[in-house]
């Protein structure tokens, strides 16, 4: 003991500063890691966003916010970023009420309760490339099933995915398709988690029907996994571009150009880095958005715990 | 709480249920019919689904001469395997570091996690790109896994289960003489079991699925993952072959669809548990 003194420091002080160097390096390939594939590439698009660097040519100048008034001019861009926001308007609130509904009417029922949560899930666990090519088969105007289904009622069935008024429902469509199950799952779990004795309790208060014992418990109590699941639906919604890319290419007439198939097509496509990346940084302000205004939701409205 | 009686109310349940379900398998049973038509059956436009030339063989060869299948999958599962090892040998040590171990940086790190968890593949693809093509490692296993080599949600999510670990489990293990590393590799590790299967099916259906980065960095048909080579394969199709773009896409679904199959249960717990903690 005496001899570990003499160099300055208590028995305790040596072994807190050993568990900290080995702690550190536990932590050394993740930390360099981060560094190299997150943090480095995060501030480089960054400033990437305020040049006028493109693939294939050496130098590259800053042209200050030069891509952010072309971003603001650019009809493709703003078509982008709207049809962005009407797929998500569209996606997420149905994709969660379906997901409820089906969660609900699943608990509630003994029977096939496995079977339904199977079926229901199996789109989670399809490749999405593969199955939108299904989906492009069934959307076809003159050979799909979905259009022979309506001409046998004599109604005339679009060209879901190849005229421009409704290509973004086509595709909203296939969105929620996917992603019901993945929500049905998250509020399968929420639902298990509501005390049975809080809905004794609502029925000895008075809440007689099914709706009244949804109205007081049911909803209220879901409310965090609600709040989870709207912003994991939005932030998926916002990141739509595997069915885009495989079946539209953006088309027709850019009405389903949408926000990463845009940054796509510039950046990997055309080669123009510099304005890419001022549409990656506003991509990501999208992002960062929804993030805060989940955390604001979470701290005021939803805590029942 | 529910009586096992049929009442109207269940009936009612089970149809629209049931109604439900077949929406959603439709997309499935069209495949499966439409791999095993000819192409004068397909553009008919029936809607009777079993097919009045049974047509799977010549399709199935189709699917599998025009680009090579087998070769697809195996990228898939290399390129998955590779990932999912890394991300759990980087991330598991570090949550332990910074879950039981007291150091300095360990606050930065935290912040850098949840900066992290912000950025998605999409927001960093651009510089990693002009980096790879500088380093020329396009078109290579190398090029499509090292970016998720590390996964900050996979140090989030276990460090949170490192946190409810009891802390004599970890003080024994080092009276009994074992390095910080065993006792990650031999205490944590298998405690933590439920977590590191849950991130996995959570990694693995990620990146099965992907396009964004592949189509980025891949444009040699030998690296193809799944969903890249069936976007090749559609532009080999030049035609609506539909019956041959059914076998394939039949093909490159059902691997992971049998997987699910099998380990349902797993499965959908690995789903809602990466879901509701991400």
């Amino acid at each position: 003991m005496a001899d570990l003194a003499i160099s300055g420091y208590s028995p305790i002080e040596t072994a807190a500063r050993r568990e900290a160097r080995t702690a550190l390096l536990l932590a050394s390939p993740a930390l360099v890691l981060m560094l190299v594939f997150i943090i480095l590439p995060t501030v480089a698009v960054i400033v990437l966003g305020f040049t006028d660097f493109e693939l294939g040519y050496a130098s590259f100048r800053f042209v200050g916010f030069e891509n952010y008034a072309e971003l603001l001019n650019s009809r493709t861009f703003r078509k982008s970023l709207w049809n962005t926001a009407v797929y998500t308007a569209i996606v997420t609130p149905v994709s969660i009420a379906l997901g409820l509904g089906v969660a609900l009417l699943i608990e509630s029922e003994p029977r096939g309760r496995s079977f339904f949560r199977t079926v229901y899930f199996l789109p989670v666990a399809s490749l999405l490339v593969a199955m939108a090519t299904v989906w492009q088969y069934l959307f076809h105007p003159s050979i799909g099933p979905l259009n022979a289904l309506l001409a046998q009622f004599g109604i005339p069935g679009p060209n879901w995915l190849g005229a421009s008024s409704t290509v973004i429902y086509g595709l909203s469509v296939i969105g929620i398709w996917q992603s019901i199950g993945f929500n049905m799952v998250l509020f399968l779990a929420g639902l298990t988690a509501i005390p049975r004795d809080l809905y004794a309790a609502a029925e000895v208060d008075g809440a007689k029907s099914a709706l009244d014992r949804f109205r007081l418990v049911t909803w209220p109590m879901l409310g965090p996994t609600t709040l989870f699941v709207t912003t994991i639906s939005v932030i998926n919604s916002v990141k739509v571009f595997e069915t885009v890319k495989t079946l539209t290419e953006g088309g027709p007439n850019k009405a389903s150009e949408v926000l990463l198939f845009t940054i796509y097509q510039e950046g990997f496509v055309f080669l123009r880095v510099g304005y890419a990346s001022a549409m990656t940084v506003v991509f990501l302000a999208i992002l960062v958005v929804l993030m805060v205004l989940q955390y604001r939701f979470l701290d005021r409205q939803v805590h029942y715990s | 709480m529910t009586t096992q009686t049929m009442t109207i109310g269940r009936l009612a349940r089970l149809a629209l249920l049931s109604l439900g379900a077949l929406l959603v398998l439709a997309p499935y049973i069209f495949m499966l019919s439409t791999a095993g038509k000819t192409q004068s059956e397909i553009f008919a436009s029936s809607l009777s689904l079993i097919p009045h030339t049974w047509n799977y063989l010549a399709n199935f060869t189709k699917a599998f001469t025009r680009v090579s299948m087998p070769m697809l999958l195996w990228n898939g599962v290399v390129v998955c395997g590779m990932i999912l090892v890394l991300q759990v040998l980087v991330a598991v040590p570090c949550a332990y570091a910074m879950a039981k171990m007291k150091f300095r940086a360990a606050r930065v790190m935290m912040a850098l996690v949840m900066l992290g968890l912000l950025v998605p593949i999409h927001a960093t693809a651009l510089p990693l790109y002009v980096a790879f093509d500088r380093l020329s490692i396009l078109n290579s296993y190398l090029a499509l896994v090292a970016p998720f080599s590390i996964s900050v949600f996979a140090i989030f999510l276990f460090l949170q289960f490192f946190r409810a670990m009891p802390d004599d489990l970890i003080h024994a293990a080092r009276l009994d003489g074992m390095s910080e590393l065993g006792i990650v590799a031999r205490v944590i590790v298998p405690n933590a079991w439920p977590a590191v299967t849950a991130f996995a099916i959570f990694s693995v259906v990620a990146h099965w699925n992907d396009l964004f980065w592949p189509l980025i960095v891949v444009t040699n048909q030998a690296y193809a993952t799944p969903p890249l080579g069936l976007l090749f394969f559609r532009a080999a199709e030049a035609g609506d072959d539909y019956g041959a773009l059914m076998a394939a896409t039949l093909i490159i679904t059902l691997p992971l669809v049998l997987v699910f199959l099998l380990a349902q249960k797993s499965f959908v717990e690995g789903i809602t548990m990466t879901g509701l903690k991400g």
